[in-house]
């Protein structure tokens, strides 16, 4: 295997490996603000993808995007609440089982506004035989905006959190709720942008992808099994992490492509979420034991 | 004893339906239906071992398609491609393959029943996704294609496990009364010390586990048990289809089991059979037609959101008796110590 060759496998990996680190950033939100493990995080990428490839027909592509973008996370907004907001201090297995729910829905419904074909929004720059040389790889511009747009989103959630108020109340929320109440802050609109924070960052990553990959619309489980072993993998509630474990996951993933049948590269990811969660279900950055004993609302 | 005929009679009641059912659909000429309520009674046993693992030991899956899909398989490919191998004893490969689903369910159980709560359903849903994909990805398995003209199996006196037209009847007996079964043992599992500590490792591991409940054992035990009725119900319906296909392993037949459970009062073992039974039957003859999935996703979301107890729960006559229901049960696991 020359380096042109490893180049590409690791470019490919850490392509997919960004998308699924943004789907385990949105699984980490909603769990900081509610101790939610949201299973229908996967959905939003397909929606994402499947609302500009419908709205692409009517509008430029930049303007699509963006307002797919903001569809979704409106979207994740409603879910919350009508079917989240209301409950108080559920039961974990109640809130597992009506995400799952959600996600059936949410799957159904898009199989009735569109169809069960697949679809993809056209490259964003060039085509789909446009490619740059890099040092021996070839690679389509869309790997770069993958990458690019990922990035940026990883840095400006960083920055939200770290520098605006909003972003400070969230993670006083997120570290200490009844806290953060006394002080003030109002946690029940935070919890909804954190729903709708989760959305439309999935959304736009799932129009990223949707050129490489295309957007079917019932690619949102085996997204959101990835995105969450990515979360767990760093650790559930570390933002930095999931994206180091994004990167690992979807680099070993493009990997064993070249060791193992294609049919079983979607069961790679998955036995790395199950050993990590067998062997060290802090993640591997975390410290806190919290699968185990003394799980919240376990 | 009033305490022993309150406890059986749902059994007898399920076994006089099953009865009446049938004498009515033979008066009537419906035959036909039999086939999908034979059927449906195979799903059934699925949901009734889910409703051991969920209701009393509290442990969710989402994997248990996987376990139907281990055993339906298993059987398969013993009696298709490994058919000489058991050319002596054809029947062998129903014990083997839900000995199969046993042991698979062993070693998975023992990781994944350390974990709890979301980790729990992940980590069983990525064991379901798991087995789907490698069954997909496998040649002997058939992949996309599954696994088609698996014969019919001879049990003992003259039992046929088959979809044959002429033996209907029978195999909706046959069916049926592994449903019975079924629901005899978790009632007896309920009513022992056994499901006295289930119950205790529900409301609290850490208290079950100080009153000397052996908790990783016991949910170890019950997850095998609960794997096995799925293994039994795949192995037997894939003989009474002459076939089985990578579907039924997929996820979406995983969260069915778990809303049918939810729907029957998750921990009503009849609740359970009566609501799987029934709902499996309508999807099965096509009533929901393009909104299958999207039925039962709905069914989840409702139960989980309005009515927690179940289906039953809404009634307000049963409401009360699921309340007295739930008053014995607390004393019980009060007044005498599991271990």
């Amino acid at each position: 295997m020359g380096t042109g060759q490893i180049l590409q496998y690791l470019l490919s990996g850490v392509t997919t490996g960004s998308v699924y680190a943004i789907i385990g950033i949105g699984f980490n939100i909603i769990y900081s603000s509610t101790g939610i493990i949201n299973f229908a995080q996967g959905e939003f990428l397909m929606l994402g993808g499947m609302i500009s490839v419908s709205l692409g027909h009517l509008m430029p592509l930049p303007a699509a995007i963006a307002l797919a973008v903001v569809i979704t996370g409106l979207v994740g907004v409603l879910l919350q609440l009508v079917f989240i907001s209301w409950l108080k201090n559920p039961a974990v297995l109640r809130t597992i089982i009506i995400t799952i729910g959600l996600s059936i829905l949410v799957r159904e419904a898009a199989l009735h506004i569109w169809d069960e074909k697949v679809r993809a929004l056209p490259f964003w720059t060039g085509d789909e035989t446009t490619s740059l040389a890099l040092m021996g790889a070839r690679v389509s511009p869309q790997v770069l905006w993958v990458l690019g747009v990922s990035a940026l989103m990883v840095g400006a959630l960083t920055l939200f959190f770290r520098y605006t108020l909003t972003g400070r109340a969230m993670r006083a929320c997120a570290s200490n709720g009844t806290a953060a109440r006394l002080c003030g802050i109002r946690t029940s609109s935070l919890v909804t942008l954190s729903f709708f924070i989760a959305a439309a960052m999935g959304a736009l990553a799932g129009c990223a992808i949707s050129p490489l990959t295309q957007t079917q619309y019932d690619m949102g489980t085996s997204l959101a099994v990835k995105g969450f072993t990515c979360a767990v993998l760093g650790g559930l509630g570390n933002v930095t992490a999931a994206v180091a474990a994004g990167l690992l996951v979807g680099v070993l993933e493009a990997a064993s492509i070249s060791v193992l049948p294609l049919a079983y590269k979607d069961v790679v990811a998955l036995v790395i979420m199950l050993a990590i969660l067998f062997i060290r279900p802090e993640g591997l950055f975390g410290r806190r034991a919290t699968a185990l004993a003394g799980a919240p609302g376990a | 004893m009033p305490a022993a005929v309150r406890r059986y009679a749902p059994v007898l009641l399920v076994a006089a339906l099953v009865v009446a059912v049938q004498l009515a659909l033979s008066l009537l000429r419906l035959e036909y239906l039999l086939t999908q309520l034979t059927m449906s009674a195979y799903y059934t046993l699925v949901t009734l071992g889910l409703c051991l693992l969920m209701g009393y030991a509290g442990q969710v899956s989402m994997g248990h398609a996987g376990f139907f899909a281990i055993g339906g398989y298993t059987t398969a490919v013993l009696s298709t491609v490994g058919a000489a191998a058991l050319a002596f004893a054809p029947w062998l490969s129903v014990p083997a393959a839900v000995l199969a689903t046993a042991a698979v369910a062993f070693v998975i159980g023992i990781p994944v029943l350390r974990l709890r709560g979301h980790y729990l359903a992940m980590a069983t849903l990525a064991f379901g996704f798991i087995v789907s994909r490698v069954i997909l990805g496998t040649a002997v398995f058939g992949q996309a294609d599954g696994i088609s003209d698996v014969p019919a199996i001879k049990l003992f006196a003259g039992l046929v496990l088959t979809g044959k037209r002429s033996l209907r009847v029978q195999n909706y007996y046959t069916a049926w009364a592994l449903v019975v079964l079924g629901l005899l043992l978790a009632i007896n599992l309920i009513n022992s010390r056994v499901g006295r500590a289930l119950r205790a490792i529900h409301g609290n591991e850490d208290a079950a586990a100080a009153m000397g409940v052996n908790v990783a054992r016991y949910k170890l035990a019950v997850f095998v048990l609960s794997a096995v009725y799925a293994g039994l119900g795949g192995a037997c319906l894939t003989h009474f289809n002459a076939g089985i296909g990578p579907g039924e392993a997929g996820v979406m037949k995983s969260v069915r089991y778990v809303a049918l459970v939810a729907a029957g009062g998750m921990g009503s073992p009849w609740g359970t059979v009566a609501v799987s039974a029934g709902l499996t039957f309508l999807s099965l003859r096509g009533a929901f037609g393009l909104y299958d999935d999207a039925v039962f996703g709905a069914l989840l979301v409702g139960i989980m959101l309005f009515a927690p107890d179940g289906l039953f729960g809404l009634l307000p006559g049963l409401r009360g008796g699921r309340a007295r229901l739930r008053a014995g049960r607390g004393g019980g696991a009060g007044g005498g110590h599991p271990q």
